[in-house]
């Protein structure tokens, strides 16, 4: 190394540090009459960005992802994010001292670069419990998502991760049913549950629409479903839907003996449709309503309600969730959105396939998964869990898995997903080249087969191919749907992934 | 018909082998398996009679087999499933359920039909078998 090189290197690390002492006086909080003097302050200089706070027991923690606009700080961009969803707003007001304004001020505590995104950070921001109101949704996410993710400092904006308190999470009476309870109603255990979503999924007239359920249902499926956006249309009026899908789960249980159920969707324009369509199911006596996450929060927390008193399962179809937990730069994590409906409380929730046709990393949709089923989730980043959870006893929401899935890829399946999900084959049911119910037959003796091997201590994910054709020999169906499907699968790369991969262990 | 009921109905019948095998998987993780059996198979039964209690204390598939063999012995005719009960918080429930005894002729349920105001149906799944007393029925 040269002199002149060394000399070029010691300017360099100067101005890095006079401008981290200038940054310096920009990040520090204000104190006393000069933090409320009229007129603008740095986020960070109003408080929001407080490095030596550490969050306490009871505090409601949320992970962003921040993009700053070029030449801001990140710690400023925190800052201004904790602000603008907490109690900020653009200018110093006085009437902050009317009030616990240090307490109730949420708190950027930590900033990091994220690994391999430059331009992008973690910012870990702490709210105080009292800025929330007791069980509701709706109040929560006003704050958290509800002005921040338009603001002009910020390129771009992601909720990654949220931790609730015990003391939160049991304001929220939570799934109305839970997976333990919803098997024992079903008496179906230890093996996924089949499902399939009927199609084509507008235009069929009731009677038609109840022949598929009919079908599905008596070839070996546990449930058949309503399709998101199939409500009440010109082609078949709601209450004609209902009464032929009860009819068919009737005749299906008759012929199997098995409990069997449909998801009456009762999605609808007001609260007062919705009622009346899940009054009518249970008068029928459904077993399951579902509703679409398009809905609302309030909405759904009002269903789960009625849900609760009713003894309904109830299902959640989770429409229009791709337009803001897609890209991985700006929107909600869908693990935020499997956190609050697990608060909101439903029993099913679509949570990704990882083999189907959907957006779905398997690291990422198992961290979904067990989001939704465990008891408690440790910090798992590699999944992309970022904080402990104790769901405090509340009940396991069933994920379901839906969306291009075949009786082929029943090794894949359960090696993913394990034994608490609902597994909707859709076209790979309807579309088997024998019908319906042989469609059906083909996915269930599939599922059977593949369970039977593993707790036999079989290598499924190694095997599977194998123990799916030995099964076919017993099963005209099976051998159809692999000799249709076998090769199908959907190899894209995911936009959705997490952001951390484990690293080899140097001990 | 076939009942099917249970977590592996709709594979052909187990054999004794497989069926010791699924017990060793339940005995592995630590759950207590059951037999129950029963002359009613609506899917709503909730509660087969029990032959014994849950084995919580025999730990190896074979001791379990030879209360799944007196079982059969003393019900040839019934449906006779194995259970596995996991304590564990947050679950305390089965794990798994399957049949492992059938009757040789299942002449499977009739569904009446009562209807109601405004085209709605009331509905009701009969066994025929449950026409008769129990004990006597396949």
């Amino acid at each position: 190394m040269n002199s002149s090189a060394v000399t070029d290197r010691a300017v360099k690390e100067k101005a890095v540090k006079d401008n981290a002492v200038a940054g310096d006086e920009q990040k520090r909080a204000k104190t006393g009459a000069a933090r409320y003097r009229a007129g603008v302050l740095k986020y960070a200089q109003m408080g929001y960005w407080n490095p030596d706070y550490s969050p306490a027991p009871t505090d409601v923690l949320a992970l962003f992802r921040i993009t700053p606009q070029d030449g801001v700080e990140p710690e400023e961009a925190a800052a201004a994010v904790a602000g603008e969803s907490s109690t900020a707003t653009w200018t110093v007001v006085w009437t902050d001292r009317l009030t616990a304004c240090d307490r109730y001020r949420a708190k950027a505590y930590r900033v990091d670069p994220v690994p391999g995104a430059p331009g992008q950070y973690f910012a870990y921001i702490a709210y105080d419990l009292d800025l929330f109101e007791p069980g509701s949704v709706a109040n929560l996410t006003a704050s958290v998502i509800g002005n921040v993710f338009g603001f002009k400092p910020l390129k771009a904006l992601r909720l990654e991760d949220m931790r609730f308190p015990v003391a939160y999470v049991k304001t929220f009476a939570g799934p109305p049913t839970g997976i333990v309870v919803e098997r024992e109603r079903l008496d179906k255990f230890g093996r996924p549950l089949l499902g399939a979503t009927v199609k084509p999924k507008l235009g069929l007239s009731g009677k038609n629409y109840g022949r598929v359920v009919y079908e599905a249902l008596k070839g070996g499926l546990d449930f058949t479903k309503d399709d998101e956006n199939i409500n009440s249309q010109p082609f078949m009026h709601w209450r004609d839907r209902f009464l032929y899908c009860m009819e068919a789960i009737n005749r299906a249980q008759a012929a199997t003996g098995e409990v069997k159920g449909h998801y009456l969707n009762v999605t609808a324009g007001t609260m007062e449709d919705m009622y009346e369509r899940a009054e009518f199911a249970k008068e029928l006596g459904s077993v399951i309503v579902m509703i679409d996450l398009v809905i609302g929060y309030t909405a759904i927390q009002s269903m789960s309600r009625w849900a609760r008193r009713n003894d309904m399962i109830l299902h959640l179809h989770r429409a229009g969730h791709s337009t803001y937990t897609r890209q991985k730069s700006h929107g909600v994590s869908f693990r935020v959105i499997s956190k609050w409906m697990r608060l909101a409380g439903v029993d099913h929730i679509h949570a990704g396939t990882v083999v189907g046709k959907l957006e779905g990393d398997p690291n990422s949709v198992q961290g979904f998964y067990n989001v939704l089923r465990e008891g408690r989730n440790e910090q798992d980043l590699q999944r992309g869990i970022f904080f402990e959870q104790d769901w405090a006893g509340l009940h396991g929401v069933m994920p379901v898995a839906s969306g291009g899935i075949h009786a082929g890829q029943m090794h894949q399946l359960l090696h993913y997903l394990g034994e608490d999900v609902v597994l909707q084959f859709g076209g790979g049911t309807i579309g088997h080249p024998m019908g319906i119910a042989a469609g059906a037959t083909a996915n269930r003796v599939a599922l059977e087969a593949m369970v039977l091997a593993r707790n036999e201590g079989r290598d499924i994910w190694n095997e599977g191919p194998q123990i799916l054709a030995t099964a076919a020999k017993d099963c005209a169906p099976l051998k159809a749907a692999l000799d249709v499907w076998g090769e199908i699968t959907f190899n894209y790369a995911s936009t959705d992934t997490p952001d951390f991969v484990p690293t080899a262990n140097v001990a | 018909m076939r009942v099917t009921q249970g977590t592996f109905s709709f594979l052909p019948d187990l054999t004794d082998q497989q069926i010791a095998s699924q017990i060793e998987y339940c005995l592995g993780n630590g759950w207590a398996v059951s037999l129950e059996y029963t002359d009613d198979p609506h899917p709503r039964n909730a509660f087969w009679e029990m032959f014994g209690h849950p084995m919580f204390d025999i730990r190896d598939a074979a001791g379990v087999m030879t209360e799944v063999n007196a079982c059969r012995k003393t019900f040839p005719n019934h449906y006779i499933k194995v259970n596995a009960f996991d304590a564990t918080r947050g679950r305390e429930s089965l794990r798994l359920s399957f049949i492992i005894n059938r009757p040789a002729a299942e002449p499977g349920f009739n569904l009446v039909r009562e209807e109601g105001p405004g085209r709605s149906v009331r509905y009701t799944t009969r066994a025929y078998a449950t026409e008769r007393p129990e004990g006597e029925r396949y």
